[in-house]
């Protein structure tokens, strides 16, 4: 019964109060949702431009040297487990740091700014290793399908009339091909959402982002079950919310895909 | 008789499908040495986690208090092959029996989840009606719940209610195995929602079989190559997911040596002993890749059609 008062309540869009600091859950979350969008759109944007990319490439000369490069690639990436990929990015870039052009640098390892004044320079240094880091995976994951679904289009009689018309291979590639092989890329990207916010807890943690999901890892060490169950009910949310856009960029890139 | 110009590009394209043809065989052929290369990895890991104790220079949890100031030995140090801990534990020694934890976590964690969600499945993709509906309204609640915070909640709930130390080999795995089923349930729901209109499952029907047994005998074995591919996936999964967790401190508790809980202290310490954050983690790379390169090459294998 405890339980039916808690769902109405939810349903009213109240999710109760924080144990650990008797905070309003929603305001807690709703406070750090714009970091974790932040790093998620980012990572989000980078991984579709690069696993894209790579992807294509990839497809355009399968079994050649920069395939298998790829290819190779995409299984590290797979096979990393997030925390580690972390400590060693940090161990990299921010302890042992980059010595280029004469100049040694380190980018930053923790927080989402130095200071409380805006900078938008600062912000990016702070956001270049948790969003890599956040990135790999579905690099690797998207670029996989991204190269067999564009194999599989290649091989269509479509592609084949339109390099018959005289057309360059650039334009077949991009103006036919590319749209017609991301269709089944967007289920996957629909699919790996769940992944993705699971990656932000563990990227949250280790580089200190003041997001939802590093909320939520200290409200894990504090038992603090309002705010566990008032996360996991919202990041559903998130999730479903992600998979409705991808319902519908199907049917923008495949315009057979109708909706009743 | 006038010769037929051929555009260059078109040429271009059907090299490119002779080359594709040509290629597809000894892509196999690579496929399958990396599928194989990974088999022998893995069976030299499980190797040295079962004979861990007789293979490790030192007791996984003995503290080489002679050598050892405050502070990791690093590599080469004292006989420490691959150094200390920064309690003055054996890297080497802890790296063979987290071997052990890691995979028999992961191997029982997917036998249960793989058990589940085959039952489910089958009886989901052959009964179909009101019974499929519900099991997959189910597993679409568990596939639109992000998997990892799930898994910390569960946790987390288990060490409030007793204390972290119940946080055991065995709970673990429940836990794992009770979370991860849904994707084997759709799948094994696929195979079967067209292996139940084939003739060999009318014709069992036919001849009077119980249901159970139509299931299990004639219909199983008929969606296990699918099923196979799915659990070796699902072990890399499996371990990168018990890895996290005692990463973070929700899975095998210290002193018992796992791959993920050795990374847990190694953060503080990394500027001065960077060993100890680097072979924890190369152990886990090392073993999932292997993993995913033999489920590939088993999914080549068995399954043509599902090749990527």
């Amino acid at each position: 019964m405890q339980y039916f008062g808690w769902l109405g309540n939810v349903l009213r869009g109240d999710l109760g109060y924080s144990t650990s600091n008797s905070e309003p859950v929603v305001q807690a979350i709703l406070e750090r949702l714009p970091a974790t969008l932040l790093l998620m759109g980012s990572s989000i944007t980078l991984s579709l431009l690069v696993g894209v990319g790579f992807g294509l490439f990839a497809a355009i000369k399968p079994y050649s040297i920069q395939d298998y490069i790829i290819t190779t690639l995409a299984f590290f990436g797979q096979s990393m487990p997030v925390f580690w990929l972390a400590l060693m990015m940090q161990l990299a870039f921010a302890v042992a740091g980059i010595t280029a052009f004469g100049y040694h640098f380190a980018l930053p390892s923790a927080g989402i700014s130095s200071s409380d004044e805006f900078d938008l320079g600062d912000r990016i240094q702070h956001l270049v290793l948790p969003c890599l880091v956040l990135s790999f995976l579905s690099i690797a994951t998207w670029s996989r399908f991204m190269r067999s679904s564009m194999l599989e289009v290649i091989k269509t009689d479509y592609m084949r009339t339109a390099t018959a018309k005289g057309l360059s291979r650039s334009a077949v590639i991009l103006r036919h091909g590319l749209k017609n092989a991301l269709i089944p890329v967007v289920t996957i990207v629909a699919l790996s959402a769940p992944g993705l916010v699971g990656g932000a807890v563990v990227t949250e943690t280790i580089f200190a982002w003041p997001g939802m999901g590093r909320l939520f890892f200290n409200a894990l060490g504090q038992f603090d079950f309002p705010l566990l169950m008032g996360y996991l009910v919202l990041i559903s949310f998130l999730v479903v919310l992600f998979n409705l856009i991808a319902d519908i960029s199907y049917a923008w890139l495949d315009p057979r895909v109708k909706y009743d | 008789m006038a010769s037929t110009t051929v555009p260059a590009s078109l040429v271009g394209a059907l090299d490119d499908d002779v080359r594709i043809e040509r290629h597809r065989t000894w892509k196999r052929f690579r496929r399958h040495r990396l599928a194989i290369a990974g088999a022998v990895v893995l069976v030299a890991i499980a190797l040295i986690a079962i004979f861990a104790k007789f293979l490790a220079p030192a007791d996984p949890n003995y503290i080489d208090q002679v050598h050892w100031q405050g502070y990791p030995l690093a590599p080469g140090v004292a006989g420490h092959i691959l150094g200390t801990d920064e309690n003055g534990r054996d890297l080497l020694s802890r790296l063979m029996f987290g071997a052990q934890i890691s995979l028999t976590v992961a191997l029982s964690a997917v036998f249960m989840e793989i058990v589940i969600g085959t039952v489910l499945g089958a009886i989901s993709g052959y009964y179909g009606g009101l019974v499929d509906y519900w099991i997959m309204r189910l597993t679409d609640v568990f596939l639109s719940i992000p998997l990892l915070p799930l898994l910390l909640v569960l946790t987390a709930i288990v060490s409030a209610t007793s204390n972290k130390a119940a946080l055991s080999f065995g709970v673990i795995v429940v836990i794992i195995g009770l979370t991860s089923w849904p994707s084997t349930a759709r799948l094994v729901r696929g195979s079967f929602l067209s292996l139940r209109e084939k003739e060999f499952a009318e014709a069992a029907r036919a001849i009077g079989n119980r249901d159970g047994r139509i299931i299990f005998r004639h219909l199983l074995p008929n969606a296990v190559a699918p099923i196979i591919v799915q659990a070796t996936l699902d072990v890399a999964g499996v371990i990168v997911l018990e890895s996290t967790l005692s990463f973070l401190g929700f899975g095998i508790q210290p002193p018992t040596a796992s791959w993920g809980n050795m990374l847990a202290n190694a953060e503080a310490n990394m500027s001065i002993a960077p060993w100890v954050a680097i072979f924890p983690g190369l152990c886990i790379l090392v073993t999932v890749l292997s993993v995913n390169y033999l489920g590939d090459g088993l999914r080549d294998a068995l399954d043509p059609n599902m090749s990527r």
